[in-house]
């Protein structure tokens, strides 16, 4: 994994929840499965919790319900590729209407 | 050793030996390592991880095939927790820190993530610590190398009795060793309760404690009529229940012999005997048992239990199954009945302090046209393979109706649009189960093909009487007076319209209350399928003038226990010959 030094470029990238469950198991073993062909480092924020989004246990504990707003932060080189896996998810309701 | 009480779910009485599930204890020794020990405590762990993994694998892979794919797909969630490399390296790194077994630190952390979820206010993730659980447990199994027999393993007849049972591990059982449940916790639509019905084993659930009263091996007596669990029941129990088994066994045997006969009095009026149906597979235990057709299809089962919502397809498939499976017969596939008792934890359904009286089936479909319009999209495309009915539940009055039925030709008009077939002449009906439907029958008799009576919630709501309350349940009378006169009033304003009426309550499955209700002119009586033969035998012992002089007599009487005791007397002969 791509170390969080702070030197280098970080995409900060915020979404809202769209499908109607909310981030629960099934879309957040999606993200994480999602993000792990990935080597960089990404983080969710919400509130004042931050987690490690390859952690699905840290996803899940985010409790995003639907609409709420996540805010994520994509550390490492072609993060704008992540990016649009992230939001191609988020946008697609991960698939589930 | 006992009785005990507990919430009869599932109809029949047998005796076997006991499987405990283990619970969901987390307890583990707790022993200090040195630095020495830790590399060999991150390989044990390691290896426990592996093993858990592959069998999640296996697990996976049987549940797609048995089940479908969608039911499999937890379980991908549960493998990620497993990899999850935060909770990996927090174990690895508070083992160095704490220097403590490796079962210690990690019984710890699970237990601690439980808490958490725990605190959440989500419902639904709250509902997922039992994952993380299942999760911990199997890897602490796997850790202590105490490899406790698994469901898949038995290989005689046993009760599986546990605190509870998740989909996971009634999926994982050996359907053909596995003849009756018995839970701590659970109510009448908990997931334990309607697996017993659909595999057709007693069932007794809310014991409270069983798990942890009962070791492996200890024999039990399960009565799912009344609800009462035996543990290690002395001889004479034992033979009183052997022999009501045994007997029980025996009647059944009698009554399917009268399978292909009609549900006909001794002066040929005959009514039509069906049956309620929970799930696709059930259809075979109605033809079974001599059912002229499904009069209840509950459609509640597909959002229960299940992460999100079964789409169109799916529901599709399920119907056309029933469908096909009646080969013409009919079927009445009432639309989603949520609420109340039954909650789905995919929708965001709010608790509500009166949830009877709140935010349930019609109304919740009402509100939520997406899931009501794909659930008709559903029944409709699978309406031209046999002898479908739409029928809404909880009408309380015309505008309701009204509205659904919009809805209703919304759905057709989408379906002519896309060139996919569908009955146009497809019967609609509702439930009468609010006493305001009740009361303005004649009114909507006028704009439905059928109606059917729900007594179960008739009764609870005319008579403000909740039947899981304690201390009112003796309240709860089918034979008042009041509900005698209403369920009249419902028959005499639907025959007016030139519509059918029948009766999908459990009223119908009590013997001398058919009799009542064949007086009383209802058309169609449905009941859960293992009742069935005996209701049609009590309609073919009597005749229909009997029934009506019968019916004449208790509108004289004017408490609930004159008819009762009235109705007794003049069938005992009968009902004597129908228990032996």
């Amino acid at each position: 994994m791509a170390k969080n030094d702070g030197s280098e470029q970080v995409i900060r990238h915020k979404v809202r929840v769209l499908n109607k469950l909310g981030l629960h198991a099934r879309p957040a073993a999606m993200l994480v499965q999602a993000l792990s062909n990935f080597p960089n480092e990404v983080t969710i924020s919400k509130g004042s919790k931050k987690i490690n989004a390859k952690s699905i246990m840290g996803v899940m504990m985010l409790a995003a319900g639907p609409n709420s707003i996540l805010s994520f932060d994509i550390y490492g080189e072609h993060g704008d590729q992540v990016k649009q896996v992230v939001d191609d998810l988020f946008k697609r309701k991960f698939d589930e209407e | 050793m006992g009785k005990r009480f507990g919430i009869a779910v599932s109809p029949g009485i047998i005796v076997a030996k006991a499987f405990v599930l283990e619970s969901g204890d987390l307890t583990v020794k707790k022993t200090a390592i040195t630095e020495a020990d830790i590399p060999r405590e991150i390989a044990r762990f390691e290896d426990a991880l592996t093993k858990t993994r592959a069998a999640l694998l296996t697990i996976r892979k049987k549940i797609a095939t048995e089940l479908g794919r969608e039911h499999s797909e937890i379980f991908n969630a549960h493998l990620l927790i497993l990899e999850d490399r935060t909770l990996i390296e927090e174990v690895i790194c508070r083992l160095r820190e704490e220097k403590y077994n490796v079962e210690h630190v990690f019984s710890q952390i699970i237990t601690e993530y439980t808490h958490a979820f725990s605190q959440v206010d989500d419902s639904y993730l709250k509902e997922r610590t039992s994952d993380i659980k299942d999760i911990g447990k199997r890897v602490i199994a796997n850790l202590t190398g105490k490899k406790k027999e698994t469901m898949s393993d038995i290989n005689e007849k046993v009760i599986v009795v546990s605190h509870d049972l998740s989909p996971s591990e009634t999926a994982m059982m050996n359907k053909k060793y596995v003849v009756g449940f018995a839970t701590d916790v659970g109510g009448p639509t908990s997931h334990t309760a309607i697996m017993a019905r659909s595999l057709e084993i007693p069932a007794v659930v809310g014991l409270r404690t069983i798990s942890a009263e009962v070791l492996d091996g200890d024999i039990i007596i399960i009565d799912g009529n009344r609800g009462v669990v035996i543990v290690n029941p002395t001889e004479e129990e034992f033979e009183a229940y052997r022999s009501e088994e045994k007997r029980v066994v025996e009647m059944q045997q009698r009554l399917d012999a009268l399978r292909d006969l009609t549900a006909e009095t001794t002066d040929g009026h005959a009514i039509e005997l069906a049956a309620n149906i929970e799930f696709p597979t059930e259809a075979e235990s109605v033809l079974l048992h001599g059912g002229q057709g499904v009069g209840l299809f509950r459609t509640e089962y597909m959002y229960l239990n299940r992460d999100g919502f079964p789409d169109e397809e799916e529901q599709y498939k399920a119907y056309k199954h029933v469908a096909e499976k009646m080969a013409g017969k009919p079927v009445v596939v009432r639309t989603l009945d949520l609420g109340g008792d039954k909650f789905s934890s995919s929708l965001d359904m709010p608790k509500e302090l009166n949830s009877f009286m709140g935010w349930r089936a019609i109304r919740f479909c009402l509100t939520r046209v997406d899931i009501f319009k794909t659930q008709l999209r559903a029944i409709m495309r699978a309406s031209v393979f046999g002898n479908l009915k739409v029928m809404f539940p909880l009408i309380s009055n015309i505008v309701e109706l009204r509205k659904a039925k919009e809805i209703l030709e919304e759905v057709k008009e989408e379906l002519r649009q896309e060139k996919k077939s569908f009955n146009e002449t497809i019967e609609l009906g509702i439930m009468v189960e609010v006493p305001s439907a009740a009361v303005t029958s004649d009114v909507l008799a006028r704009e439905v093909n059928f109606f059917s009576i729900g007594s179960n919630d008739l009764i609870q709501y005319s008579l403000a009487v909740d039947r899981g309350n304690e201390k009112v349940a003796y309240l709860y009378q089918p034979t008042h007076p009041s509900i005698i006169r209403l369920i009249e009033q419902i028959v005499r304003n639907g025959h007016a319209e030139g519509i059918w009426v029948g009766i999908c309550g459990e009223m119908a499955a009590d013997p001398m209350l058919a009799v009542l209700l064949l007086g009383l002119g209802v058309d169609e009586m449905s009941v859960s399928a293992v009742v069935l033969p005996k209701v049609k035998k009590m309609i073919r012992s009597v005749s229909l003038a009997q029934a009506q002089a019968l019916v004449a007599r208790c509108k004289e009487l004017t408490t609930s226990e004159e008819i009762q005791e009235y109705l007794h007397n003049e069938l005992l002969p009968l009902l004597k010959e129908l228990e032996e």
